[in-house]
């Protein structure tokens, strides 16, 4: 499913063009409303993509919350990035990055 | 194992190294592997250590439970005071001295310093401060004894002076964490019969929590310590006063775990020792130096950085592995900004060489490490004092303090991101604001009597500035002259609708609908440029209106002035409305409006639950309001409606204002949202749209009033976005009737025009403060529509 979401990404990136400019237009929205899943996409300046599944049960989730936790998910991952010793590629192992994305997951949970 | 009887000392002590050993923070069950390590430093031959392990039952369960945990310990105890191992000697020997723990892995730590240093430059700096402590370090080893303590304290006051100098006193045999325990009992340990932990001990705690670090540090030296760890442990052996570096994570967790220990008694010694917490990881002035001339190897210019792969190269030197570089690095670049300055490298270098002592690295950066950034350091601080507590094995007391401080930190960043989108959305509406001046220039030349040029900042918006030139052209001179008594009666009302988001959005749309014409406000102008923009396109001659423009400016800034009164207290600026007023202009003003008032009226019953009630109203306002010259009615009536639209402005406006917060991803998707609502809005009501611009334009007043019952309807809807899109719907019907509406009393609606045009300037800002509740709305919409476009062909499917 995820790859299926991917795909919709790609879709939408090369749907918008050059449009890719603006912060704003990095959320891609809502791609692919599953019967149990929605997936939310979002990428990046260096077409870095976040998607994030959710469980459709989880109906209280604005779309503002999303853009949100997009954003802090981006920006937690710069700072990922800024660390010279990590790779690009690698997973992400960072304690600060994995607190981030626990809190998130457990405030809308 | 059953009936197991500690002492005060054993009991304390024993809880210490349980809470050392559980770091996870159960309480329950003591890390297999921190106790094993704590055997190990037991200095048990290993049958031996196996031998306790099953007799305390831990072999049996799997696990060590605090009970299998004190009863190893015990039996450690035991095997150290060379009494056979049996599962009688837990509770038959008396006067067992505590078990000694001496840290082994200090040798471990040592050979990475060694190896690390070795690769440094600067080895020859360590080995310098090398030497020293082993040799300290040594010498007390077999010391358990009062006058070992003494002399202990007394090289630990030394210690102060030479932080290289390992405390001579090393503490033998007792585990740093063990420490704690002594701690506890502190004065009754000397007194005891324990074995020289106990004394060892009591110093430590009395001496304070850094010398007890110390202490940890030095037990695991007690054999050859290495030397570069000792170099750093020595620092912590030094008394607390001592600025000594204390690299001590095991001191840090004893202290941390004496915090955890309950004990009455070790409250004080627990509160001296937490104290005490930066000290452990304070940078003494050696190791300062010895950082700085590191640093300048690497970056000349101390006041510069050093970039992100030199220092990467540096500290891949230590040897360490990748995975704790890259957090030593999270935790020292503070600014996150790649490249370290002096204090954040001196920061990682101290990281690095407490690592190689086997310090483990904190969750958070401790505070004396912490780079002296001004703007960071509240933040930093309040997450670094229970960072520094939150050691990675600390028991669970640090691990609560560092959780506040760090979602503290965490949350502060979401909302300083929530706050910079509302600030984006601010930055959004004085752009607005621009395009719409953009729009009063433009408009000036095409009209000369108007003469108005607002210096409203108008946004560059490519899709407003668009839509606002297509106003121009179409509205030319009919906006100017609408604009004077526009801006009387929208400054009103731009005011009373900000208070109400929903009437916000319609002043903004029907100052849009004029702004075209004038500048009045520029986030107005733009919703009315999405309105002209509509509006061109229904009325598809908009530009051609320009050209005529002077002779019906008068009415319709006549009318306009007081449909543009209406409109604003509406604040429903529907692109639509404002595209239909647009559209209108150049055609007699009165006859678009009733067309559009109807036009708006269907239209917003589409748009909005509310906009319901509002078509019901407006066609009464229509017929109330006389058309175009009445700018006092007008005014009267916008007046009234503004006082009735503020009390709903005021409860819409806390509702707008949440919304805003979503305003810099809105702000994109505003520009879309307009469009994709004057899409919607024609969709929606496309007839209506039509209308508007096919119908002759209704009377000016008309739509204005209408609009302007409309959001005194609107008002009480609890919807925002219903009554938003309606207000917009209500804006835009009554729009693009108000210009038609005005432009017969040119010259005189002119003077009373260029007074308006000043409160039209108030009213642009108060409109732009609506747009941007509109912006939110709008993007709400939008995003609830994109979601609904995407679950319809799902639909299908």
């Amino acid at each position: 499913m995820v790859h299926t979401s991917l795909d919709v990404v790609d879709e939408k990136i090369s749907a918008m063009g050059k449009a890719l400019v603006d912060q704003r237009e990095l959320y891609l929205g809502l791609l692919y409303p599953t019967e149990d899943h929605k997936v939310y996409g979002y990428v990046t300046n260096s077409k870095v993509k976040f998607v994030m599944v959710v469980d459709s049960s989880n109906t209280a989730l604005r779309d503002n919350e999303i853009r949100s936790m997009f954003r802090k998910l981006h920006s937690s991952y710069t700072d990922v990035m800024c660390n010279p010793f990590y790779n690009p590629g690698d997973r992400i192992q960072s304690r600060a990055f994995d607190s981030m994305v626990t809190s998130m997951m457990v405030q809308v949970c | 194992m059953e009936g197991l009887t500690l002492s005060d000392a054993e009991q304390k002590y024993y809880s210490d190294l349980f809470s050392y050993c559980d770091i996870e923070s159960t309480k329950k069950v003591a890390a297999n592997g921190r106790v094993l390590e704590l055997f190990r430093a037991a200095q048990l031959p290993n049958d031996v250590v196996l031998q306790i392990m099953e007799l305390c039952g831990a072999t049996r369960l799997g696990y060590f439970g605090r009970s299998q945990f004190y009863i190893a310990l015990k039996l450690v105890a035991v095997a150290q005071s060379g009494f056979p191992l049996r599962v009688e000697s837990i509770n038959t020997v008396k006067d067992l001295p505590l078990p000694r723990f001496v840290a082994s892995k200090n040798e471990q730590e040592s050979r990475h310093a060694a190896s690390y240093s070795s690769d440094s430059e600067n080895q020859g700096s360590y080995s310098g401060v090398i030497p020293p402590p082993p040799g300290r370090g040594q010498v007390k080893k077999g010391s358990v004894s009062h006058d070992t303590v003494q002399p202990r304290t007394s090289t630990d006051q030394q210690e102060p002076a030479s932080p290289v100098v390992s405390p001579q006193q090393s503490p033998p045999t007792s585990p740093h964490t063990w420490r704690k325990h002594s701690r506890h009992p502190s004065g009754g340990n000397s007194e005891r019969p324990l074995a020289g932990p106990g004394p060892f001990w009591s110093p430590f705690g009395e001496a304070q929590s850094g010398s007890a670090a110390a202490d940890a540090v030095w037990s695991g030296h007690s054999p050859p310590p290495p030397p570069p760890q000792e170099t750093w442990v020595s620092f912590a052996d030094t008394p607390p006063t001592s600025t000594l570096l204390t690299m001590h994570p095991a001191s840090v967790q004893d202290q941390t775990t004496v915090r955890t220990v309950a004990s009455a008694t070790t409250a004080n010694e627990i509160r001296r020792q937490s104290s005490s917490y930066d000290d452990p990881w304070k940078i003494t002035d050696e190791q300062r130096q010895y950082y700085v001339n590191q640093f300048k190897t690497i970056q000349p210019d101390l006041n510069g950085f050093i970039p992100g792969s030199a220092a990467k190269e540096f500290f891949t030197k230590s040897k360490l592995p990748i995975l704790e570089l890259s957090h030593i690095w999270e935790l020292s670049d503070f600014d996150k900004d790649g490249a370290l300055t002096l204090d954040e490298f001196c920061a990682a270098f101290h990281l690095v060489v407490a690592r190689k002592n086997g310090y483990d690295l904190p969750e958070k950066l401790p505070e004396s490490l912490m780079p002296k950034l001004i703007d960071l350091e509240d933040s930093a601080d309040v997450g670094d004092q229970p960072g520094e507590v939150g050691y990675s094995g600390s028991p669970a007391e640090a691990p609560p303090s560092k959780s506040p401080s760090m979602p503290s930190l965490n949350q502060t960043w979401p909302e300083l991101n929530q706050s910079s989108e509302q600030w984006e959305t601010f930055s959004e509406r004085s752009s607005s604001s621009q395009t719409l001046t953009q729009f009063d220039s433009n408009i000036a030349p095409a009209d000369p009597d108007t003469a108005i040029v607002h210096p409203v900042p108008i946004r560059m918006t490519p899709s407003k500035i668009h839509m606002q030139e297509m106003e121009l052209k179409r509205t030319g001179s009919d906006h100017t002259n609408p604009t004077s008594p526009l801006l009387v009666k929208p400054s009103d009302l731009s005011e009373e609708s900000k208070i109400n988001s929903s009437v916000k959005f319609a002043s903004g749309n029907t100052v849009d609908g004029y702004s075209s014409s004038d500048s009045f406000t520029s986030d107005p102008e733009q919703i009315g440029n999405n309105v002209t923009h509509q509006r061109s396109h229904s009325g598809t001659s908009p530009d051609n209106t320009a050209p005529p423009p002077p002779p019906p400016r008068p009415q319709p800034s006549h009318s306009r002035s007081s449909s543009l009164d209406m409109n604003r207290t509406f604040a429903v600026t529907t692109g639509q409305q404002q595209a239909g007023v647009v559209a209108h202009p150049p055609a007699v003003p009165p006859r678009p409006q009733p067309s559009q008032a109807p036009g708006p009226v269907v239209h917003r019953p589409v748009d909005a639950d509310g906009l319901i009630t509002h078509t019901s109203t407006s066609p009464q306002q229509i017929p109330e309001q006389p058309n175009f010259a009445d700018f006092s009615q007008f005014e009267v009536f916008a007046a009234s409606n503004v006082n009735e639209e503020q009390d709903d402005e005021a409860e819409k406006h806390p509702e707008v204002l949440p919304v805003e917060k979503a305003s810099d991803s809105a702000s994109s998707l505003r520009v879309a949202k307009t469009d994709s609502k004057i899409e919607e809005k024609t969709a929606a009501s496309v007839p209506a749209n039509v209308s508007k611009g096919t119908t002759p334009l209704a009377p000016p007043p008309k739509p204005v009033r209408r609009r302007l019952k409309s959001e005194d309807e609107l008002k009480p809807e609890v919807d925002e976005h219903t009554q938003k899109t309606g207000v917009l719907a209500a804006v835009l019907a009554s729009q693009p009737s108000i210009p038609r509406s005005v432009g017969k009393d040119k010259k005189a609606i002119q003077a009373s025009i260029r007074r308006n045009k000043e409160t039209n300037t108030v009213l642009a800002r108060l409109n732009s403060e609506l747009q941007q509740q509109l912006k939110d709305v709008l993007e709400e919409r939008i995003s609830l529509e994109v979601q609904l476009e995407q679950l319809r062909p799902f639909s299908h499917l």
